[in-house]
């Protein structure tokens, strides 16, 4: 019998004749959260995203790419490492480079340039893909094209967000865009930039991940 | 360096321990004020006690279910961790956890492994077991980097270095790290952390992870932090191994939610933490990073002895947040590294005896007042105080036939037990009683004047020179 065999046949000895019923998660969800309107979420999620020391800049469908320089501009940061095959990234390598940024895509197998990554890439412009208004959080689907460590390694992150694709809770994602049906490899909630308390409960930003944290949301124009 | 493995018998040497830590001011100002901090961030995230209470009750509902059908989604989940690329291995006891991981790391020709936060990891030592076999395995979280460094272990689950001032850590940098001169700023130390561990993960050949939420619909691995260096351990070696209680599994993924939620806010009063991360296999052919192999360590270690008894299985509901070693009296003032096990606190009093046997943890469960903050707080309703009743009860109780754990009767005393029978006849019968307080009131003279640690602060205990019920015979 192996080590598996010997523990399940214990469980199987040990385990409760019945269950009950499933929980009724989507019961709580109705009656403890309100769905709010597309403006209110919107707020929501801005307020709490701040809170962790998220920066957010409304900007216009089509004027991102104006605010994405003078972020990259006001923090001296020369260089940007985008996605070039999304949209939005194949919109910065064709833009950015005529504005002094040295705009590179992530076209190669991460073995190949580990060190530069580390070392040498200061800033990503990654999408997300939705996001969540209760706890300010972003959702991040990591693919063949914009890869995981784009929004882990560099120290400055920025995030294109559409207002559209803010669900009230995480539970709401969940459930509306059918997750259990297939999740890829790494599925990533990001709410703020990296940090840790475990110096004396002090906080510090920038522990292992991006130090900062900079949201482009579209659609919110003020 | 390493802190040295748990000891047999972590019941020894407690009472020293703990006063250790009493008698240091400093040490005990730490947890002062380090469990007042994580009471008020808990309590911030709480303002409306029906929504708490109700969403506790779904905790809890939710983990009786999985537990319930655990057997079962124990076999989805590989089935569909197995489905999605993630290798899934069973391991009764720690030693053989330890050589599941070592062999992936040596068939790997690994050199380092980078480990984020995993308590089951240092449950089953696999620091030790790492650097016997010549393998260097490097804690990445601040916290556990920190005690590392110090040659020390965890002293809470959540907050690994709390019973660390900033300026013992920065001497510790000072002294350890090569070419760090002394700072006691704390973004400073982070920093000198974070450069430190970055070049540790772009040499790594392992990373190490633990799980918060095993997803058996999905085959998923769902873990909760803030630093990154849990995405980093995960994310940048070529090889990942993730290790797990078997408890530590929910069938639907729409359980996660309410569970992560009730998490974060207990555990360190965050709404949510900086990163849930979710992985459900290794990398896919066209991806460009991510790990090419994963693994899951499913471990048993006791938790199936839990499992088997109606009460003790609610000890396996736990999602590990720490909210009752925060709210615990003992633990405020004694600190995680008293108890001597690898979980402290009340948790630890209760999943300890499990793992460990009752021979070796026969006393931990009355390292309590009873007063019942832990129970109160856990996000799951765990009864904590009616577990340690419970488990003073298998200590003490006269050894018998088939007990629900190993090691019952291990701190049965005959002489103990007899003098509470006689006390428990005597309060039973109204004639023995007035006996008894007859002889008390007549021979009080032979109570001695020096009652232990009661006389070094107050005076001595002695039955009344005339009872209750003589003077108020008198009184008519």
């Amino acid at each position: 019998m192996s080590a598996r065999d010997r523990i399940l046949a214990k469980l199987k000895a040990g385990a409760p004749s019945t269950a009950g019923d499933l929980p009724d998660v989507a019961g709580w969800y109705a009656t403890h959260r309100t769905a709010e309107s597309r403006a209110d979420k919107t707020k929501r999620f801005r307020h709490c995203i701040e809170l962790a020391h998220a920066e957010v800049h409304p900007v216009a469908r089509s004027g991102w790419m104006q605010k994405l320089h003078e972020v990259l501009a006001s923090r001296q940061i020369g260089a940007l490492l985008v996605a070039p095959g999304s949209v939005h990234g194949a919109r910065a390598l064709a833009e950015l480079p005529a504005l002094g940024i040295d705009c590179r895509g992530y076209v190669q197998a991460i073995e190949s340039w580990k060190p530069a990554m580390f070392n040498d890439t200061p800033a990503a412009l990654t999408a997300a893909r939705a996001a969540i208004a209760e706890t300010g959080t972003l959702i991040l689907w990591p693919d063949a094209d914009e890869p995981r460590l784009m929004s882990l390694v560099p120290p400055l992150h920025v995030v294109l967000l559409d207002a559209a694709n803010i669900y009230n809770t995480f539970h709401e994602a969940i459930e509306l865009e059918g997750w259990k049906a297939g999740l890829p490899t790494n599925a990533l909630l990001i709410s703020g930039p990296s940090k840790t308390a475990d110096i004396q409960q002090t906080l510090a930003y920038g522990a292992h991940g991006p130090k900062e944290l900079v949201v482009l949301l579209m659609g919110d124009e003020q | 360096m390493n802190a040295q493995p748990i000891h047999f018998k972590p019941t020894e040497g407690f009472r020293a321990r703990s006063k250790a830590v009493v008698d240091n001011p400093f040490l005990r100002q730490s947890f002062r004020g380090a469990m007042d901090f994580l009471m008020s961030k808990r309590a911030a995230q709480f303002p409306d006690a029906e929504e708490l209470e109700s969403l506790r009750t779904l905790g809890e509902r939710i983990r009786q279910y999985n537990l319930a059908r655990l057997p079962e989604l124990l076999v989805q989940l590989e089935a569909n961790l197995t489905k999605n690329g993630i290798a899934v291995h069973w391991a009764e006891t720690p030693d053989e956890a330890n050589e599941i991981i070592l062999g992936i790391c040596k068939r790997h020709s690994a050199k380092l492994m980078v480990k984020g936060k995993s308590m089951v990891s240092e449950e089953i030592e696999l620091n030790h077991a790492a650097e016997a076999a010549g393998i260097g395995a490097l804690e990445s979280d601040m916290g556990e980097y920190i005690v590392q460094l110090a040659g020390e272990k965890p002293s809470h689950i959540i907050m690994p270095a709390i019973h660390k001032t900033k300026e013992e850590i920065a001497r510790l940098f000072a002294d350890k790290v090569p070419g760090v001169d002394y700072t006691d700023n704390v973004d400073a130390l982070i920093q000198i952390g974070r450069n430190v561990l970055r070049r540790k993960f772009l040499e790594a050949d392992v990373g190490l992870s633990g799980v918060n939420f095993a997803v058996a619909e999905t085959g998923t691995l769902c873990l909760v932090e803030n630093e990154g260096n849990g995405r980093m351990c995960t994310t940048t070696p070529p090889v990942h191994v993730a290790i797990t209680g078997i408890e530590k599994i929910v069938e639907k993924l729409e359980h996660v939610p309410p569970l992560l939620s009730l998490l974060t806010r207990s555990a360190t009063g965050q709404n949510i933490s900086t990163y849930f991360n979710m992985i459900s296999g290794p990398r896919k052919p066209g991806e460009k990073d991510g790990p090419t192999e994963v693994h899951l360590v499913l471990l048993d270690n006791g938790r199936t002895q839990a499992y088997a008894d109606e009460q003790l299985r609610k000890t396996l509901q736990c999602i590990r947040c720490g909210a009752c070693m925060n709210h615990c009296p003992v633990y405020t003032r004694i600190g995680g590294h008293a108890y001597g096990t690898t979980y402290p606190g009340p948790i630890g009093k209760i999943i300890s005896p499990h793992m460990l046997g009752l021979e070796a943890t026969a006393t931990m469960a009355t390292a309590s007042s009873l007063c019942g903050a832990c129970g109160e707080v856990c996000p799951v309703k765990i009864p904590i105080p009616d577990l340690l009743v419970r488990l003073r009860e298998e200590s003490f109780s006269a050894p018998h036939a088939n007990p629900a754990m190993r090691g019952q009767g291990a701190g049965y005393s005959s002489l103990v037990t007899a003098i509470w029978r006689g006390w428990a006849a005597v309060y039973r019968s109204p004639s023995l009683y007035r006996l008894a307080t007859w002889l008390g009131s007549r021979f009080r003279w032979l109570v001695p004047s020096d009652q232990g640690p009661w006389t070094t602060v107050r005076v001595p205990l002695k039955p009344a020179p005339r009872r209750l019920r003589d003077m108020l015979k008198e009184r008519g």
